[in-house]
């Protein structure tokens, strides 16, 4: 393997490659996937002089270690965290210069959930319908890092950093969610619909990059018939049996059998891949226009 | 028709059959192709067509209520052939249902032309239909925690093969060792919405 390359020394709980995901193949029952928080990630490529659409690794709660062959510039963005270059604390949310064969440590983040760590060069695994995203629904893509694996880098493409460094949201304290309802909200009792949109629930721990679960209140349905199957649009706010909403992630089906009582503005997403699991959620219900 | 906003930028067509459905994702495929439609995923289902990542979604509602759907082409493309063997762990459950033997299962599923309703649950899933509605079947009470890849499955009035191995709730009947989905093939899909399927006994089963 050429030098262009970063080896994994700790893997952490779930890291995973991730682009723009593959959109347009919804049809054939292929997730969009792609980075949970789409502008941490395009910050952490800009940071790193990399084109936006470059491969980063989205780490879940715990960061990850790596060892690159060759030196880079790195940068790590999203949920807040601790960076260390050989035990020297470095820059989160700004470039930073590794050398070659350094140990680059992304800790375990400090608030939110997921951090991004852009390289120069961008992760170079094989792509799958025009995407490096791992999806873990349906497994395409490149599996979940692993230790003592080993991911090879792209040529970095020349660009300085547009930025030194910027600034990002904090992860949410309270996660509110605009909404829109339907296109099944007519499935619910008004009473559920009421209970949705006025009452709390939180985010549990059973989340995944294919959904945020939640605790709350149950919603009743109206009509108890089963819905044939129905396509699926990221942000879509399914209720299964169980009475209790999950909000369709990147990894979500694609068609789905369970009604859909609102979607979520997609601009609210990022923030949903940042709650941890107890976060407040609040749904508030919003014109489409 | 009925058409259902989802979102900001999306839109759920409903029609009210299986049939209707596929004229309606025959039409919107055709718009696309001639350049009147730009829209960025178009899904269709069992009753309804999702339409994601429109940019004027409630004109295209409008247009869609004043416009005629022409029935859906005649199928142009070949029939897929799939070998099977007529195998499966719930075969005999099948044929308990459907008050034949286990033989006569195999030679009713062989003697139909399936079609792909739609795709889901995973690349390369495709529900296909065709059986008689009275050959519908429950899903099992327990799911098993992992079906082969290339089992031949029923539920509901769906017949699916599965792609690779996951778990799942269809009933199996038999086995094929054709590949379903690879993605460094093009297309990566055997079946897309609109293929037509048939299932060719192998060995006698």
């Amino acid at each position: 393997m050429t030098d262009h390359a970063l080896s994994v020394v700790r893997a952490g709980a779930l890291t995973t490659v991730q682009d723009l995901g593959r959109p347009g193949h919804a049809h054939l029952g292929v997730p969009r996937s792609g980075a949970l928080d789409p502008p941490a990630a395009a910050l952490a490529n800009r940071l790193a002089g990399n084109p936006t659409d470059a491969a980063v690794l989205e780490t879940t709660l715990n960061g990850c270690t790596v060892r690159p062959r060759s030196t880079v510039t790195v940068a790590a963005t999203g949920a807040p965290c601790r960076v260390t270059v050989d035990g020297r604390p470095a820059a989160w949310g700004a470039p930073v210069r590794v050398p070659a064969g350094a140990l680059l440590d992304v800790g375990p983040a400090v608030s939110g959930v997921r951090t991004y760590l852009a390289v120069s060069g961008g992760v170079a695994v094989e792509p799958v319908l025009g995407s490096r995203s791992t999806d873990l629904l349906s497994g395409l893509g490149p599996p979940p890092l692993t230790d003592g694996a080993v991911l090879p880098l792209g040529r970095p493409a020349g660009l300085h950093a547009r930025v030194d460094v910027a600034p990002q949201p904090a992860p949410p304290t309270e996660l509110v969610l605009r909404v829109t309802l339907g296109p099944r909200d007519d499935w619910f009792s008004p009473e559920a619909v009421r209970v949705f949109t006025s009452r709390p629930y939180r985010v549990s721990p059973a989340s995944n990059r294919i959904g945020l679960r939640t605790e709350g209140p149950t919603l009743e349905r109206a009509v108890t018939r089963e819905l044939p199957s129905e396509g699926m649009v990221l942000g879509a706010i399914q209720v299964p049996p169980d009475g209790r909403p999950v909000v369709f992630l990147a990894d979500h089906p694609t068609t789905g059998g369970y009604p859909v009582i609102a979607v979520v503005r997609a601009s609210d997403l990022p923030a949903a891949a940042q709650a941890p699991p107890g976060t407040p959620i609040r749904f508030v219900p919003v014109r489409r226009r | 028709m009925r058409t259902l906003p989802v979102g900001v930028d999306a839109l759920l067509v409903e029609v009210s059959s299986g049939e209707e459905a596929r004229a309606l994702h025959a039409e919107l495929l055709r718009r696309r192709a001639e350049g009147s439609l730009a829209v960025r995923e178009i899904v269709p289902a069992a009753r309804t067509v999702l339409l994601d990542g429109l940019t004027d979604p409630d004109r295209l509602a409008v247009e869609l209520a004043l416009s005629d759907v022409p029935p859906a082409p005649a199928h142009a493309r070949d029939v897929v052939r799939l070998p099977v063997r007529y195998d499966g762990p719930d075969l005999g459950d099948v044929a308990a249902l459907w008050g034949v033997s286990p033989r006569e299962v195999a030679r009713i599923h062989a003697d139909t032309e399936f079609s792909v309703a739609f795709c889901g649950f995973a690349p390369g899933f495709g529900y296909l239909t065709g059986l008689p509605r009275r050959y519908d079947v429950p899903r099992r009470a327990t799911p098993r925690t992992a079906v082969p890849a290339g089992a031949v499955a029923l539920a509901g009035p769906y017949t699916g093969v599965y792609p690779r191995s996951s778990p799942g709730g269809w009933q199996l009947i038999g086995t094929t060792d054709a590949v379903l989905w690879d993605h460094t093939r093009m297309p990566a899909a055997l079946l897309a919405p609109g293929t037509r399927v048939r299932f060719v006994r192998v060995d006698g089963s």
